[in-house]
């Protein structure tokens, strides 16, 4: 695949067109009926749920999000292929795979309502919080890979930047380490075609994000991020060749961000509505739906009755998270050290005390 | 035994007994550190457990953060003080963060080394004493051994602390100084001061290098019939203050001593700490003496900078007859 796909010749790595056609049935990953419909699901409920959540922050229940919208095919694709033990070292747009690995609809709630509690993330195994200063977490990545091969684990971290990550020194140092170590790692760089307003073509002149790779001694490869198929496929591929060469691989994977960079920001005043537009026939939803109509497996009537499903849920399990949150203020010192100094705790004692003076005071 | 000795000999002694600790840096494997810190290290636990990096400051904390949140305990060097300015995203994004904002799920059980402090004639960056902006930071310990003794035991404890910690080399002293150390593994507690000399006039809160130079300004106070109790911090965050209180509130006159920039230090601290614990038994003004505010000059014009023994005198003299 990657010298079939070389990043030098900007070739992008494809399985479906965009009306649903299987071009390349070589690279076809075999699925059956039922696993076809669930990958649907799967992208259909981060896609609905991503929705609602941006609905809630515009009514005021929770704060700034940045939303999914048209990049769900490759967070779930890596949801779908990372095995229970490998690691998400996600960046902050990768609802699929947060899914995938067992965060809760309750911490993902939390985490947009403004509470840590959020990214205890107790549920899942392996997975990091997301991480907002750009490309940081990389070198996360980097470490855990070190100690999963000195500790001779098979763990595969997967880690998550988005394009105006790549510009940062992280990136390239978390690459660079990886290369020299030769240890197993994915990095997928979401190249969504802006970092908030900036387009991509301001961030690099390199012919592609994946050919970055070729600097580090590493594999890349350049894929259709609104192609669910050719995700899953570059994954499985990524993830074994990882394994079994003990190197790292640059997954770029090409897709748009539909929504805002988050709920604070406005991309009409950066980008056109016939640029939309186009983006819209490469929709990852659109594209595996009319997949699985020609195979019958798939319905609007269908689609219809489960989103309504799924909103039920996820809006059941919102007013539940919102009526029993609590932040009390013992949290706000509690888990800044794992043994806590004297000191901070004489903080907290002296402003009870104040806090019980202001309440006499009433 | 020297400061180095006894950090190499910290190292060693986790190294065998805990196979999870890893240690790296620049120059940290096959030549030991450019001040062989590290030496023979690498040849007695092999090249995966003490190595080479690439030369990527936050490169090497970054990764430290990853391996310490998946079982491991690196301990890494960053080779001078001025180079760790490309580490500070790292140090205060997630290395400081990691635990409180998982919840306590994950912890960063890592130690950073740092060779700091000026008076060796070095080239520019590589002088500096920049402990305030580390102890500035919630969610790092910060630690200074005056001793090859506490540079053991404490490298110990840091290692062993389930909290990242930020280990400070006083690079002046690191041969300067040797003791008997005992070869057994010992450890000294983080966030615990140690009084050095016991005395009734004047209390000396000082670490790291600074120690060496108050108890040369001691000698001269002692000529001059002053007697001073000094006292060795050993650890910056979390601050000792119920020792340097009790100190001060017995001797009822302070001054602090530590060769960073005077403004917003470790030292304004002390005078805070005088303030809030001991207010009404000081007999003299709080006295801070300090570097300047300035960047440290090149090593033709640093005699101007650091702080001497005759100046930490001067100032004792003037706080007791004050």
């Amino acid at each position: 695949m990657f010298d079939q796909f070389d990043p030098a010749d900007n070739k992008m790595f494809q399985v479906i067109d965009n009306n649903g056609k299987v071009i390349s049935k070589e690279w076809m990953p075999q699925l059956t009926d039922e696993e076809l419909v669930k990958l649907y699901k799967d992208m259909l409920f981060v896609r609905t749920l991503d929705y609602m959540i941006v609905s809630y922050q515009r009514q005021g229940r929770l704060y700034t999000y940045p939303p999914n919208y048209g990049q769900e095919a490759i967070s779930v694709a890596a949801g779908a292929v990372m095995r229970h033990d490998d690691w998400l070292v996600p960046a902050f747009r990768e609802l699929g795979a947060y899914l995938a690995k067992g965060m809760s609809l309750r911490e993902i709630f939390m985490f947009n309502m403004g509470f840590e509690e959020g990214l205890r993330l107790k549920d899942t195994n392996h997975m990091l919080p997301m991480s907002v200063p750009i490309a940081s977490q990389l070198l996360h990545a980097a470490g855990i890979a070190y100690a999963a091969k000195y500790l001779k684990k098979d763990e595969v971290p997967f880690a998550f930047v988005g394009d105006g990550g790549t510009s940062e020194g992280d990136f390239h140092e978390a690459l660079n380490f990886a290369g020299v170590w030769k240890v197993p790692i994915i990095f997928v760089v979401q190249n969504n075609q802006y970092a908030i307003s900036v387009p991509v073509k301001m961030q690099t002149a390199s012919l592609n994000m994946a050919i970055k790779s070729k600097a580090y001694g590493i594999k890349g490869l350049k894929v259709d991020g609104n192609d669910i198929f050719a995700m899953l496929a570059a994954f499985r591929f990524a993830l074994e060749y990882a394994r079994k060469e003990s190197q790292a691989v640059l997954i770029e994977a090409v897709t748009y961000r539909k929504g805002a960079h988050t709920t604070s920001d406005d991309p009409t005043k950066y980008r056109t509505t016939e640029e939309e537009k186009k983006w819209d026939l490469k929709d990852p939803l659109r594209r595996m739906k009319l997949f699985l109509e020609k195979k019958k497996l798939w319905s609007d009537a269908e689609e219809e009755r489960i989103t309504e499903e799924y909103k039920k849920e996820i809006d059941r399990q919102f007013v539940e998270t919102e009526a029993t949150v609590q932040y009390p203020l013992e949290d706000v010192f509690k888990y800044m050290y794992a043994e806590m100094p004297q000191d901070l705790r004489d903080q907290q004692i002296e402003h009870e005390k104040f806090l019980q003076w202001k309440n006499a005071r009433k | 035994m020297n400061i180095v000795n006894a950090i190499n000999d910290a190292l060693d002694l986790k190294l065998s007994e805990d196979k999870n600790v890893v240690v790296y840096g620049e120059d940290v494997g096959f030549e030991g550190g450019v001040f062989r810190v590290t030496e023979g290290l690498q040849k007695k636990y092999g090249v995966e457990r003490v190595f080479d990096s690439p030369l990527a400051e936050s490169g090497i904390v970054g990764t430290a953060v990853g391996m310490a949140v998946a079982g491991l305990r690196p301990v890494v060097e960053m080779q001078f003080c001025g180079f760790i300015y490309p580490a500070f995203n790292q140090i205060i994004s997630h290395v400081s963060r990691m635990h409180n904002r998982s919840r306590g799920r994950h912890k960063v059980p890592m130690v950073i080394r740092l060779p700091y402090g000026g008076g060796i004639n070095a080239l520019e960056h590589h002088s500096e004493s920049m402990e305030s902006m580390f102890a500035h930071i919630p969610g790092l310990k910060v630690v200074v051994p005056s001793t090859p003794h506490d540079a053991k035991g404490l490298l110990i404890s840091a290692i062993e602390s389930d909290d990242p910690v930020l280990f400070l080399e006083p690079k002046r002293i690191y041969r300067a100084i040797k003791q008997e150390v005992s070869e057994e593994k010992f450890s000294v507690p983080i966030g615990k001061a140690k009084i050095l000399a016991q005395g009734t006039d004047v209390t000396v809160v000082a670490y790291g290098a600074m120690i060496r130079e108050v108890q040369k300004a001691m000698m001269m106070a002692k000529e001059a019939g002053i007697s001073v109790e000094l006292i060795d911090l050993r650890t910056i965050y979390p601050l000792d203050k119920e020792t340097v209180a009790a100190s001060i509130k017995k001797t009822g006159r302070i001054i602090f001593v530590g060769e960073e920039p005077r403004s917003f230090g470790v030292g304004s601290e002390i005078m805070a700490l005088a303030n809030d614990e001991a207010f009404l038994h000081l007999e003299a003004p709080p006295k801070r003496v300090a570097a300047f505010d300035v960047i440290v000059p090149y090593p033709r014009g640093e005699h101007h900078y650091m702080i001497s023994p005759e100046k930490i005198f001067y100032e004792i003299e003037r706080t007791v007859k004050f």
